[in-house]
């Protein structure tokens, strides 16, 4: 392997890792401020120790976020440093803009929080949480702005002189539509996302009889967060779709391994045959369902891989468009199938703990187990996704991946990198997975002293510490 | 002035943020396992910490996302250049962070050992790093111009451990260590503040010696302008300001000197670096500057527009952390420290 294959490797990994943390975050962030919201309303102790277990779970998955998150930060200059200076005028701002509005937020909020228990006001203390929530949000929007316009650039000027792109509006780079989908898309993912880690935690909870009274509300919580993000998370992914199909036509063609153009197309479902998908011995379909999806009429025209290469080879001259088609195919459809499987069998739990009733057996349990796991892998397939079938390009139209590595980085180097960063995510996996389970077995608090207001003396024992 | 020159300057400002902050983070945690005799005071030293490490490394993180935009070559450059050390820093940031967060979760003691030694090898590593990274941007490094016009990093890593950049990262080293102490000091209460002080002022001559040889070094080798003595003279004035408050244990004004110092120093190093982001080792061949490194014009505008806003909002809302948690913590007050927080000891009973 060379450079630019071990980069691609460690860029798809490290960011692939970040984002497992990301989405738990963001949709945490919101659920754990819910209930704390909901405590400081009603008084109720059990919203307290709520917020207090799921609160330890959030800083348990936050710090991995923390973590992942710098390195994403500098190795666009360690491995892609003629990337980097191709569009560094346009592409910088919004990550600059990130870290000065978000990540100084995240953090010092969530600090303010997690140590403020006993030295704020409880309402101020409450705002903290909230504020640290909007934090990850704005985070998420710029840094998709940023990718949004790798996937579709728009605001720039290609300068001859300097070979670079430059920005001509920071504007259309910030308010495109290709970004506001993606944000939207992202953030009800999230959602569900973190719906599914409570539902399923509460679920297991409730299954074995611990602190019901926490466990049941929250797996409610947890279970509608997820129903009602499912059908957020289908309807903007339906308006990704279309953007795609005019953005990025071969993605979509991708997605559907759809070699020749066609009206009325049907959507596959499931197909046998060569890997690539060329030749299906054996398909089921939705007739109509994609060209209906990608043009919002049922007899529209899907244009085909082959067209479009074809195309491509006009305007790009000669090379291979195509990204890899199977893990298009498979990818796409496992974002959509594992999402959707997420909602029924959120809507299956609901439906059976309905009126205080508690099941029992294997196969809720089963249930619970899955559960968080089913969106989260669905989101980083919806990821896989949209970052390999944009390939071979880095910037759509403008840069390829291949002409985009550091031309000074050794494979050696990037080899070393890429080893000692897996090899340290791998064990940090481990050891937070285990706590994450271990905090989930003792389960929420018994019981929580109420936390005093500010006025705390000086020799008093912390509420929390190190 | 040029905005490539306000940004040349907003740029020191962020390192300068990141060494006062992050530098005494790095401190604490070096001196975790000097300072601390027992678990109470061990916990009490990390929960100075708590709640300021995460956003005091969000400087760095401003200082790199702003390098990006406002000059994408320098950026370009220097972390392909400066790949293996970075890779160092990063790993060491990674496992810092995350020791915090996890080392008290647990009661064990091995599990607690582990961590506490993680967190001071992470501290010292980008400690030392980080002087060594800047000395050597300062001296100049080998680069060359690519096929593609761009300009590229030509050595290799031990280019990057001469006396002088080794010199350097001793500096950072040392300097925050003291700066660490200082703080201890400052924020905490008992034996931990009593050892904190008195380690404080043995370092701190330590880095006296050190911090003056190498700033009179890059002075007289590598600085085309007789003005650069004067921020120079004034970290040294600054440091022996700050021993001398930490010997009568006047700890805030010693916090602010030493926290003046690391200022003084930053703006030293700029000061003789300017106009210059990245100086060819040969100055005769090409490097980078404000000028061939920087982003157009507009970017520069919108980033500026964006800084000015809210540079000042994050200030004023992490200054108000700091003034929350400003009271001074002690061993006894830590809620049974010997317990993990997670509770699991309940668990086994
Ligand atoms: C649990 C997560 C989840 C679920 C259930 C879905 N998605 Fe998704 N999808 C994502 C999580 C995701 C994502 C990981 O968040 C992506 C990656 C990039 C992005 O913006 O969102 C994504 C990308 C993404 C893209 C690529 C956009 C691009 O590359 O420009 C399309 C077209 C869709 N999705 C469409 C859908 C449709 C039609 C869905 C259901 C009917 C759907 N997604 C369910
Ligand atoms: C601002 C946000 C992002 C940027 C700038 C970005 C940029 C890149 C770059 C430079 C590559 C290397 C090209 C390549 O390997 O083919 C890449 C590939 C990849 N990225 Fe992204 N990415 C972003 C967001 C994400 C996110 C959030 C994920 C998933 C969690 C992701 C997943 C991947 C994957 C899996 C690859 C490997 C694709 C391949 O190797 O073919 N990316 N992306
Ligand atoms: C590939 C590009 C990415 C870069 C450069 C990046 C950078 C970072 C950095 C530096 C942090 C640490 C912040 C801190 O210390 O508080 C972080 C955390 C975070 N990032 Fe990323 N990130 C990337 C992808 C993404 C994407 C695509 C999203 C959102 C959709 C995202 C959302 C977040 C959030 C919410 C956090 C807070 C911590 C956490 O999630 O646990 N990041 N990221």
């Amino acid at each position: 392997m060379d450079a630019l294959d071990l980069a691609r490797w460690q860029f798809g990994i490290t960011t692939v890792y970040h984002f497992l943390f990301v989405p738990i975050t963001i949709g945490l962030g919101f659920l754990v401020a819910g209930l704390q919201t909901a405590w400081y309303r009603t008084n109720k102790d059990k919203y307290l120790r709520a917020t207090k277990f799921y609160g330890k779970l959030f800083l348990i998955n936050f710090a991995m976020g923390v973590v992942t998150g710098i390195v994403q930060e500098f190795q666009f200059g360690m491995n892609w440093s003629t990337y980097s200076r191709f569009v560094g005028d346009i592409f910088g701002a919004p990550l600059a803009i990130e870290g000065l509005l978000a990540f100084f937020m995240e953090s010092t909020f969530l600090g303010a929080w997690i140590f403020g228990w006993d030295r704020l006001p409880r309402k101020t203390h409450l705002a903290m949480i909230w504020l640290a929530a909007i934090g990850t949000l704005l985070s998420a929007y710029f840094i998709l702005a940023a990718n949004s316009f790798m996937q579709h650039p728009v605001g720039y000027v290609f300068n001859p002189e300097t070979g670079r792109a430059e920005l001509t509006s920071i504007m259309a780079v910030l308010t495109q539509n290709t970004a506001v989908t993606a944000f939207l898309h992202t953030v009800t993912s999230s959602f569900q996302v973190a719906g599914a880690f409570v539902a399923g935690i509460s679920a297991w909870l409730l299954v074995k009889g611990k602190s019901v009274d926490v466990a049941r509300p929250t797996m409610k919580l947890g279970m509608i967060t997820v129903l009602v993000s499912s059908v957020l998370v289908f309807i903007t992914g339906d308006m990704q779709s279309r953007i795609m199909v005019q953005q990025q036509p071969m993605k979509m063609a991708a997605a559907e391994a759809l070699y020749e153009t066609t009206d009325s197309a049907e959507f596959s479902i499931f197909t046998v045959g060569t890997l690539d998908g060329a030749e299906p011995i054996f398909t089921v379909g939705i007739p109509k369902l994609l060209s209906f999806l990608s043009t919002g009429s049922a007899d529209g025209t899907v244009e085909g891989i082959n067209d479009l290469q074809a195309q491509y080879e006009e305007v790009y001259g000669p090379g291979d468009y195509k990204p890899v088609i199977p893990i298009a195919y498979w990818t796409f459809r496992l974002m959509i199938g594992l999402g959707a499987l997420a909602g029924i069998f959120a809507a299956y739990a609901l439906w059976v703990t309905r009126k205080g009733a508690t099941p029992k057996g294997k196969w809720f349990t089963r249930l619970a187990i899955v559960m968080p796991l089913l969106p989260l892998i669905g989101m980083s397939m919806g990821w896989i996704f949209t970052e390999m079938a944009r390939q071979p390009w880095i910037v759509f139209g403008l840069l390829q991946t291949s002409a985009a590595v550091s031309p000074g980085v050794s494979a050696a180097q990037v080899l070393t990198s890429l080893i000692v960063l897996t090899a340290l995510y791998a064990g940090l996996a481990v050891i937070e997975v285990g706590l994450l389970l271990k905090a989930i077995k003792v389960g929420p608090p018994d019981k929580v002293d109420v936390p005093e207001d500010a006025n705390s003396q000086n020799d008093r024992v912390l509420t929390f510490s190190y | 002035m040029e905005l490539t020159t306000v940004w040349f300057g907003l740029i020191a400002v962020l390192w300068i943020g990141y060494f006062i902050l992050e530098g005494f983070d790095f401190g604490v945690g070096m001196l975790l396992r000097v300072v601390a005799k027992n678990e109470g005071e061990r916990r009490a030293i990390i929960t100075t910490l708590g709640p300021l490490w995460d956003g005091n490394e969000v400087w760095l993180l401003v200082a790199g996302g702003a390098t990006f935009a406002a000059f994408p070559e320098w950026y370009a450059t220097l972390f392909s250049g400066f790949y293996l050390p970075l890779l160092l820093i990063l790993v060491a940031l990674i496992v810092r962070g995350v020791a915090f967060e996890y080392r008290s979760k647990h009661g064990d003691t091995v599990w607690r050992e582990r961590w506490d030694l993680a967190i001071s090898i992470s501290s010292f590593v980008p400690a030392l790093l980080w002087g060594v990274a800047f000395a050597n941007i300062v001296r100049g490094v080998p680069l060359e111009v690519s096929e593609l016009g761009n300009v590229e990093y030509a050595g290799g890593f031990f280019n990057l451990l001469n006396p002088y950049a080794l010199l350097g990262g001793l500096v950072t080293l040392t300097l925050f260590l003291t700066h660490g102490a200082i703080f201890l000091a400052l924020k905490t209460d008992g034996p931990i503040r009593t050892r904190s002080n008195e380690i404080a002022g043995k370092i701190g001559l330590v880095a006296a010696v050190l911090a003056v040889t190498f700033l009179v070094w890059t002075q007289l080798a590598y600085s085309e302008k007789a003005w650069t003595w004067i921020p120079i003279l004034g970290a040294a004035g600054m440091w022996v300001a700050g021993l001398a408050a930490n010997r009568v244990r006047r700890e805030g004004w010693a916090f602010f000197f030493s926290a003046a110092t690391l200022l003084l120093a930053v703006v030293s190093l700029f000061s003789v670096l300017y106009p210059n982001v990245m100086p060819n080792i040969d100055r005769l061949l090409p490097g980078l500057d404000i000028n061939n490194a920087s982003s157009t014009d507009y970017t520069l505008k919108v980033m500026t527009i964006v800084a000015v806003v809210f540079t000042p909002i994050v200030l004023v809302y992490q200054s108000w952390t700091y003034w929350i948690f400003r009271k001074r913590l002690s061993a006894d007050q830590i809620p049974s420290p010997e317990s993990g927080t997670l509770g699991l000891e309940e668990v086994k009973a």
